[in-house]
């Protein structure tokens, strides 16, 4: 800076500077320059920075920063007790917030040996689903609009509000849901919940259709896409990409199927892939995932069986509110697993769902207290994003916004 | 013989008494390995033709705060052939805590690692580029180690100078 200033105030020397003829305009365009983009920019899906070195429009080399949506969650989650965490958990992906519920009690669960009823696994079967249908449809719309084609992301948002009024019936909450329990749900789907979901799925389907014929009818759209950021099925492994970019790469690997949780067992769903690894593969991995969600969640509404919503277990689960009230041995049970916490036994646990992102994983380690000595969010945008460094390489600056939206990451979860 | 014998098996055949626990819980197989064994057991495992671990899915620490091999680190891998994941741990006892990286094993261990280095202070040697995943550069504290406190070292983080 000093020098930059010496070479302004001396007047000799910016004369000299200005009559230079040597520099011409090819020396400019040969250099390499290097250029900021994010925290703050529409196109990084929140507070991603990316540092791209470009040689004219070609990008040389990308550096991705993170760290701007860094919470400390897993400091957090060492400091209080397994139930409290839950309402965190909606923070992490917030496009998919059951999902994440669902997924953060699923691994307390397994590290204290609880088992929920099974309408309760039905419930939260139906609920990750809906939750899966609105984050694609978020990372749809979004993407489109990042590559122009900006009347998808009203379409899609109005999908997404429909899922949102379900959840509202449904948890009382629209958007930081916090509705699964240790042990199972807060509360029960109604009658009315079951219309609602019902006729949304009507819906959706038709809707799906348009939307298909709105983007593939639009050249600019598939130029944009087809063949950018080609990500092959043996660098997505090493470079531990998951979910849809993973299977849009070629690799049939759902832990739905690979290591069924709930009753997904019991359903009957087929898992989409594509070859060619592309941008454009991408995209219509995410459609067709709507639609096999489509057909779990019809599945489901004609499996689900009566009964509880959550276990009776009251030295590990909280009792319904009208039992602590009423009872005596209930109340204590309360008053215990509210102060001190549910008391896991000595041992460590890693258990993985299938997010609408990917594979999103907690490893809990339990020292018998009432709080996790350790809990680790292995986040798939995380692992996602380390893929933009090798698939930005090579690719032209505009391409760069179309890849960041293919891998779709949500900075709540990829910083924690 | 169903997976978990087969691997188990394997593992003590080649490093028979580099395995320093194996433990069983809640149907999570885990492999406690010497500190100076863990690449080779890694590329042993990514490489072996039976077993082909060749995703890597998460590297982390275990700060025990009170024990004398204060840190352990934890590495989650998967193999598509065996369709099965499985956990390696390794315990450090020298301070600073240092440990081989991984990452030329597994491409993916290079960023879980350097939020592992960020989170823990543990150095991975040979790591090609240790740098703070999260914290900003600069940041002196590592805070998921027990000792670091919740509400943060007043002072630590450099915040916005607001003008009088």
């Amino acid at each position: 800076m000093d020098r930059i200033q010496q070479i302004y105030n001396d007047e000799k020397l910016l004369k000299k500077l200005q009559e230079d003829q040597n520099l011409t305009i090819e020396d400019v365009l040969e250099n390499e320059m290097v250029i900021n983009m994010g925290p703050q920019h529409p196109a990084t899906h929140g507070v991603l920075r990316l540092v791209l070195r470009l040689d004219g429009e070609t990008v040389v080399g990308i550096v991705p920063e993170l760290g701007y949506l860094h919470r400390g969650y897993e400091k957090m989650a060492e400091n209080m007790s397994h139930i409290e965490f839950i309402p965190h958990t909606d923070r992490l992906d917030y496009t998919g917030t059951m999902c994440n519920n669902v997924g953060y009690v699923l691994a307390v669960e397994k590290l204290a040996g609880i088992e929920a009823p099974k309408r309760a696994q039905y419930i939260r079967m139906i609920v990750s689903e809906l939750s899966r249908i609105a984050a694609h449809m978020v990372a749809i719309g979004t993407f489109a609009m990042d590559v122009g084609a900006v009347t998808m992301v009203m379409w899609t948002f109005r999908e997404r509000e429909k899922v949102n009024s379900i959840f509202d019936r449904i948890a009382g909450a629209r958007f930081t849901t916090s509705y699964t329990r240790i042990g199972g749900v807060a509360s029960d789907i109604d009658d009315q919940a079951f219309a609602e979901i019902k006729q949304f799925l009507a819906e959706l389907e038709p809707a799906l259709v348009e939307m298909d014929k709105l983007l593939l009818s639009n050249r600019i759209f598939i130029q944009r896409l087809e063949g950018i950021g080609i990500l092959p099925k043996e660098d997505a492994i090493a470079l531990g990409v998951t979910g849809p970019n993973l299977r849009a790469s070629g690799v049939e690997y759902d832990v739905r199927r690979a290591k069924p949780y709930l009753f997904y067992n019991e359903i009957d769903f087929k898992i989409p892939t594509f070859s060619q690894g592309d941008c454009l593969a991408r995209y219509f991995q995410r459609g067709d995932e709507v639609r096999e969600s489509i057909k779990i969640l019809y599945q489901c509404l004609d499996k689900i069986p009566q009964g509880e919503v959550i276990a009776n277990n009251p030295k590990k689960v909280l009792s319904h509110k009208t039992e602590i009230y009423s009872k005596m041995e209930e109340l204590i049970h309360d008053f215990m697993i509210i102060n001190f916490g549910i008391n896991p036994p000595i041992g460590d646990t890693y258990l993985s769902v299938e997010n609408p992102k990917g594979e999103l994983g907690f490893y809990i380690v339990s020292n018998g207290s009432g709080q996790p000595w350790k809990l680790k969010i292995h986040s798939p945008s995380f692992c996602n994003l380390q893929a933009v460094s090798q698939l930005c390489k090579g690719a032209m600056v505009s391409d760069v916004v179309a890849i960041i939206g293919s891998l779709d990451p949500v900075m709540g979860e990829a910083d924690k | 013989m169903n997976t978990k014998e087969l691997i188990v098996e394997k593992i003590k055949e080649k490093f028979g008494e580099s395995v320093e626990e194996v433990s069983d819980f809640r149907d999570d197989l885990c492999i406690t390995i010497k500190k100076d064994q863990i690449v080779n057991l890694g590329k042993y495992l990514k490489e072996d033709p039976d077993l082909q671990f060749i995703m890597c899915k998460d590297v982390t620490a275990i700060d025990w705060a009170t024990r004398k091999k204060r840190f352990t680190t934890v590495y989650h891998i998967y193999s598509f052939k065996l369709n099965y994941a499985l956990r390696l741990k390794s315990n450090i006892d020298d301070n600073p805590p240092t440990i081989e990286t991984v990452s030329f094993v597994w491409q993916s261990a290079n960023w879980y690692e350097r939020e592992t280095w960020d989170m823990y202070g543990i150095k991975f040697i040979n790591h090609p580029d240790l740098r703070r995943m999260y914290m900003p550069e600069g940041f002196e504290y590592h805070p998921l180690r027990k000792d670091f406190p919740v509400l943060g070292i007043p002072g630590s983080l450099p915040l916005p100078f607001k003008a009088e």
